[in-house]
């Protein structure tokens, strides 16, 4: 087992680039899957309140300028 | 709202194939590690350190292909002015980056065990090197407007200006390595590779190819939804505060830290 | 061609009377030039070995730093939105003010490059290869810049960043540019590098013109 952790000597280089694209892909995935979550509850939020809002409120003019 | 159309035909599409995709690349992985740590042979010249080049060489074509993907959503923007390309190339350009960067490192780790250094100025290092400089750029670019869309369309013009120039600067970075040839460089590829070699390193980059899709459906998405926050704040219809203009800065920050208080 | 001409003056005239920026631009180049000695000392050999790959390196850096003023004033204040409604087709209207930014920065760079050169002790054979290329190269760099410069707009922190997208494309520029300089040096004839940097010049005379054009009616929409 450890022979084959340790590849010939080589272990550390080895192992070192299989960790590091391990966890750069992973860490990507994982931000982008955090940004979705909170883009997600945020919208949410904001449609609930454009619901509840929309029927007793006149959408302002000239605001987006 | 016809113009998120065609975005919600993608979300439905992706939506289906998803589950698909991360499972195909998940059981990939897995036979592309076993395949590459475990069952393939090792190097008569390099060792075990043979093994790097399943991470190396995928990502270096990654990195290639994540490039033509965003020149090719260039294209697709300036001609058909499709909003989707745009938000493509700009969802692709942080994952090749990542792929990049990956290949420089592990040239890096493969490179001091086999030629002594960490890094040699050779014509396919310094290419890649410049290729990771082009993204760098891509990215801040599309990040610097204050409107994503504007951001995105420039991307895309820098990205079709960079894919005419990728080819020249190739060029020119091989001519100047031949000139300056560094001395005892060990060639890594052999014209013929072994097949018990050739199916690890075809099933990694297929592994990641897979990889790639399901963080760019992802990323989309992300920006998607960013974009319809950013014109529901913009409207001004969810807030009892007139917002002037020039505010929406603040909106968003506000909006940001109500959601983080609600959880 | 009248239009061309209008704009390439009036950018030469605002140059003029604004002054400061060809000198400025050429006082970069030479202060630039002149850290490499402090930086590597100063032994005539090795000074004389990088002078050709230093002066272009610096010129580069030069010719890079008054790119963000191509069209920024003018986007500021309008006329940029006006010229993109002009009757005449932008992509002319780029080609004049990136000759009259050719014209303020690259050709006094030149005129400096060979003072530099003697400074470094650059050998006197590599002196016509030097102005020779640096003629081809520079107007390549003010038409690859100008894409950059049209791009940049209304971004925020636009120097900086104008640099980061710019740099990476002028790497071909530099590696032929200074690769002539040098095989003049070794008594090689330069032809091949300078032929392939007129190449680059024509590919980015045809290429850039329009690329600028598409980015400035990106920025003024």
């Amino acid at each position: 087992m450890s022979e084959f952790f340790s590849m010939g000597g080589y272990g550390s280089y080895i192992w070192a680039s299989y960790g590091i694209a391990a966890i750069s892909l992973i860490v990507l995935l994982i931000t982008t899957l955090r940004g979705l979550g909170q883009s997600r509850t945020e919208l949410d939020q904001l449609e609930t309140v454009l619901k509840s809002r929309r029927p007793r409120r006149v959408r302002p003019k000239d605001q987006t300028s | 709202m016809h113009r998120f159309a065609k975005p919600s035909v993608f979300l439905k599409l992706t939506g289906a194939m998803m589950p698909w995709m991360v499972t195909l690349t998940v059981i990939l992985t897995v036979v592309g590690l076993y395949l590459a740590l475990f069952a393939s042979p090792v190097d008569y010249q390099q060792g075990s350190t043979v093994r790097i080049m399943y991470i190396h060489v995928p990502a270096a074509w990654m990195g290639l292909f994540c490039y033509i993907g965003m020149a090719a959503c260039g294209a697709m923007s300036l001609i058909w002015k499709h909003p989707l390309a745009d938000i493509c190339a700009r969802a692709t350009a942080p994952i090749g980056a990542t792929f990049t960067a990956l290949t420089l490192i592990s040239g890096s780790l493969w490179g001091e065990p086999m030629w002594g250094t960490w890094w040699v100025w050779d014509a396919r290092l310094t290419s890649m090197l410049i290729l990771l400089f082009l993204y760098l750029g891509y990215i801040a670019l599309v990040n610097a407007f204050d409107d994503p869309e504007r951001g995105s369309k420039a991307g895309s013009a820098l990205a079709l200006v960079g894919a005419i120039n990728v080819p020249i600067v190739k060029f020119s970075v091989d001519w100047w390595n031949t000139l300056h040839q560094p001395a005892s460089v060990a060639r890594m590829d052999g014209p013929s590779i072994d097949p018990s070699m050739l199916a690890p390193l075809l099933i990694m980059a297929f592994a990641f190819t897979g990889y790639y899709f399901i963080v760019l459906v992802l990323r989309v998405r992300l920006e998607l939804n960013q974009r319809r926050i950013r014109a529901l704040q913009l409207s001004g219809v969810f807030d009892d505060r007139a917002p002037t203009s020039g505010d929406d800065s603040n909106l968003a920050y506000d909006q940001g830290h109500n959601a983080g208080a609600g959880k | 061609m009248n239009a061309f001409v209008a704009i390439l003056r009036r950018d030469l005239r605002l140059a003029m009377r604004q002054g400061a920026d060809s000198v400025m631009v050429v006082a970069f180049f030479i202060v630039t030039t002149t850290l490499f000695p402090f930086g590597v000392g100063p032994e005539v050999n090795i000074l004389a070995r990088i002078a050709s790959g230093v002066i272009w390196v610096a010129a580069l850096l030069a010719a890079m730093l008054s790119l963000e003023r191509v069209f920024q004033t003018d986007y500021e204040d309008g006329t940029l939105e006006l010229l993109t409604l002009s009757p005449a087709p932008l992509e002319l209207l780029v080609l004049g003010k990136v000759c009259a930014h050719w014209l303020t920065t690259g050709l006094p760079l030149i005129m400096a490059a060979p003072i530099m050169a003697v400074m470094l002790n650059m050998d006197q054979n590599g002196f016509a290869t030097l102005m020779i290329a640096m003629l081809i190269g520079t107007p390549a760099l003010s038409l690859i810049g100008a894409i950059g410069a049209a791009l940049i707009l209304g971004a925020r922190r636009g120097g900086v960043l104008v640099s980061l997208l710019v740099l990476p494309l002028y790497i071909p520029v530099l590696i032929f540019g200074a690769g002539a300089v040098e095989a003049a040096l070794l008594g090689i004839s330069a032809q091949a590098q300078l032929q392939i940097m007129g190449a680059i010049l024509l590919l980015s005379l045809a290429a850039a013109p329009f690329a600028t054009a598409h980015a400035i009616r990106q920025a003024v929409e």
